[in-house]
């Protein structure tokens, strides 16, 4: 059995969420298996809709507790689905949730784990899997073996498209005992309205060819013409001319999208550290030498502040002909 | 108070990337290597700072080779009180997590603090892997970290946004930017770096769960199209129908 823990932070069911599902399904194929997902907690939508995303059986523990994140009690819970059902895969997402509990589901049942999995190499029904994943910031490719009974995956955002073929199915309710939590969550604050950016497929983002930050004027309206999430450089974030959560790179947040525009960012080794696994990258930038053009499948050399309203106005005039 | 800050080191960020010619290795040669950034930008900083605040003593503890000391050394420069270093190459992060936990156990801890990741393989395991071994809370990507008596409140990030929790000591804890500014050694750090206690200790044999079948390169870029900056138009089409991206 593969079991995909479908998180449902704040009760929803996020991309991630789908995108472990069908990984669960296409590696359960592969393996000649079921695919279940188990869902910790209270969800606000219809939980037998994972079925669309390939889940056979669908299992919740409705318990209330669950519904905010304490990695223990998640572990233990997890650990006892995991053994009622005989899971010999279980399929996490690499998020902060993921990464708050695959560590130690690991450890719990002596597991061998590979985080941040972007797609199976071996899969045999009895014995070994053979699963890659970029590291050195997505400069190499790594394949692992994990030849243990059981054995975690953590799946990285965007490494699959979620496939909704199938059709929704009942929820069975499980009956686990959930020891008390530890850690009380008190409260949680969310940027509204935008993609947060590891989830986000089309990402525009700025750098300190920007000047001042009195002139993202003009990177807003781009990104809200694609539907993008806005990103920038470290030098921007650290002087404050944009929120922390922005940063991206070695040392920010590491992103792959579909489409990431690079605004006035030089391309330094460490900025394309966290950006340079994404599909397709165009790159505006003044000088024709800046490193980023090396890493750029599209690249504009010119003037950012005549050359994104022009973009912005392109890409308006595309959208009103769609 | 008692802190336990674990640092692990990486190659220079700009290091190239290159492996033996078997593919099994990284070929760590003529390469440089660092503090993982989050491991001394910000745990070890915000350690110190509890410490300098509330009294106490802070360990820094590394898993590797005497090759590594002077990684060890920097730590110290920077304001941990003692090290401890276990004798052994970190091959895996199942491997790590129990030589850090098989100490931890022995020797009582208030917080073990460490970075939110490792850059070269960009895990994020280690730290959920101890907590595990030693049955403590765990709060992975800490921005903000706050004590008062035996309740720390911390923020952590989460996808687009943060989430404070209340935690009673002692338990884990990965550090993310914005938990310190990153201190910078001086003179008198590093001059008493060389006096402070460095302790030696030997690993526990773990069962590897997982192994590595091979590295490789990703295939190289074929090159950037220059798209004139007049004709953003012409930029639109080809992301629409050539990348297939809007
Ligand atoms: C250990 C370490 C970790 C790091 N981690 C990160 C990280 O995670 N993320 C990160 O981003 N950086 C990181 N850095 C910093 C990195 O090395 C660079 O310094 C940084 O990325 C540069 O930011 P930038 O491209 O915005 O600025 P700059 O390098 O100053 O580049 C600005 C660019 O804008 C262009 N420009 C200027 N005016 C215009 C105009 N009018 N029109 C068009 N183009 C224009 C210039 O040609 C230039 O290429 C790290 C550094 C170290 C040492
Ligand atoms: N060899 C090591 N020695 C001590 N601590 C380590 C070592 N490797 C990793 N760590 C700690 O574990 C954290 C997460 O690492 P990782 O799980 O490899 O991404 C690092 O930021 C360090 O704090």
């Amino acid at each position: 059995m593969v079991l995909v823990y479908a998180e449902s932070p704040r009760g929803q069911f996020k991309k991630a969420t789908l995108e472990a599902v069908t990984f669960g399904k296409n590696l359960a194929e592969q393996l000649g298996q079921p695919c279940a997902a188990v869902v910790l907690g209270k969800v606000q939508t219809d939980a037998g809709e994972l079925g669309r995303y390939g889940a056979a059986r669908v299992l919740q523990v409705p318990d209330e507790q669950l519904n905010t994140l304490d990695s223990q009690v998640a572990t233990q819970v997890l650990a006892e689905v995991a053994r009622q059902v005989g899971a010999t895969v279980l399929v996490l997402s690499h998020t902060s949730t993921g990464k708050s509990i695959a560590g130690r589901l690991a450890v719990r049942l002596q597991a061998g784990l590979v985080s941040g999995v972007s797609g199976v190499s071996e899969a045999e029904s009895q014995g070994r899997l053979v699963v890659r994943k970029p590291v050195f910031s997505g400069k190499a490719i790594a394949e692992y073996a994990i030849a243990t009974p059981v054995k975690i995956l953590s799946l990285m955002g965007n490494a699959v498209r979620p496939e909704a073929t199938g059709s929704p199915v009942t929820v069975e309710t499980l009956d686990v005992a959930v020891p008390p939590a530890r850690v009380r969550v008190r409260e949680v604050r969310t940027v509204e309205g935008r993609v947060p950016l590891p989830e986000a497929e089309v990402v525009v983002s700025a750098g300190r060819g920007m000047k001042d930050p009195a002139n993202w004027g003009i990177i807003e309206e781009l990104a809200e013409v694609l539907g993008a999430t806005t990103a920038c450089s470290r030098p921007v974030a650290d002087s404050h001319w944009r929120p922390h959560h922005e940063h991206v790179g070695q040392t920010g947040i590491a992103i792959r999208p579909n489409l990431y525009i690079a605004i006035g960012i030089s391309g330094a080794i460490q900025h394309l550290a966290g950006v340079n696994n994404s599909k397709v990258i165009v790159v505006i930038n003044k000088d024709p030498e800046a490193p980023f053009f090396k890493a750029a499948d599209y690249g504009v050399v010119g003037d950012l502040f005549e050359v994104v309203p022009r973009l912005t106005e392109a890409i308006r005039k595309f959208k009103a002909a769609q | 108070m008692k802190f336990l800050v674990c640092i692990s080191q990486t190659p220079d960020t700009t290091a190239r990337v290159a492996f033996t010619p078997d593919g099994k290795n990284y070929d760590a040669s003529g390469v440089t290597f660092i503090m993982n950034p989050y491991d001394e930008w910000y745990a070890l900083v915000r350690a110190c700072e509890l410490k300098e605040a509330l009294g106490g003593t802070v360990v820094a503890l590394h898993v590797g080779p005497a090759a590594n000391e002077t990684t060890i050394r920097k730590a110290l420069a920077i304001g941990a009180d003692e090290a401890v270093r276990i004798d052994a190459e970190p091959t895996s992060s199942a491997f790590t997590a129990r030589q850090i936990a098989e100490y931890a156990r022995t020797n009582h801890f208030d917080i073990i603090f460490l970075g939110k990741e490792t850059i070269d393989y960009n895990g994020a395991e280690v730290g959920a892997m101890v907590a595990e071994h030693l049955d403590l809370p765990f709060i992975a990507f800490a921005s903000k970290l706050d004590l008062s008596g035996n309740t720390a409140v911390v923020e952590r990030d989460i996808e687009g946004g943060v989430e404070v929790v209340e935690v009673d000591l002692p338990f884990v804890v990965s550090a993310a930017k914005g938990m310190a500014e990153q201190r910078i050694p001086n003179m008198r750090g590093i001059m008493m770096a060389r006096t402070k206690p460095l302790h030696v200790v030997a690993p526990v044999p773990v069962d590897e769960p997982v192994a590595v079948v091979r590295f490789t390169l990703p295939p190289a870029k074929t090159g950037v199209k220059l798209v004139d900056p007049e004709q953003m138009d012409e930029l639109v089409r080809l992301l629409h129908e050539e990348a297939k991206v809007i």
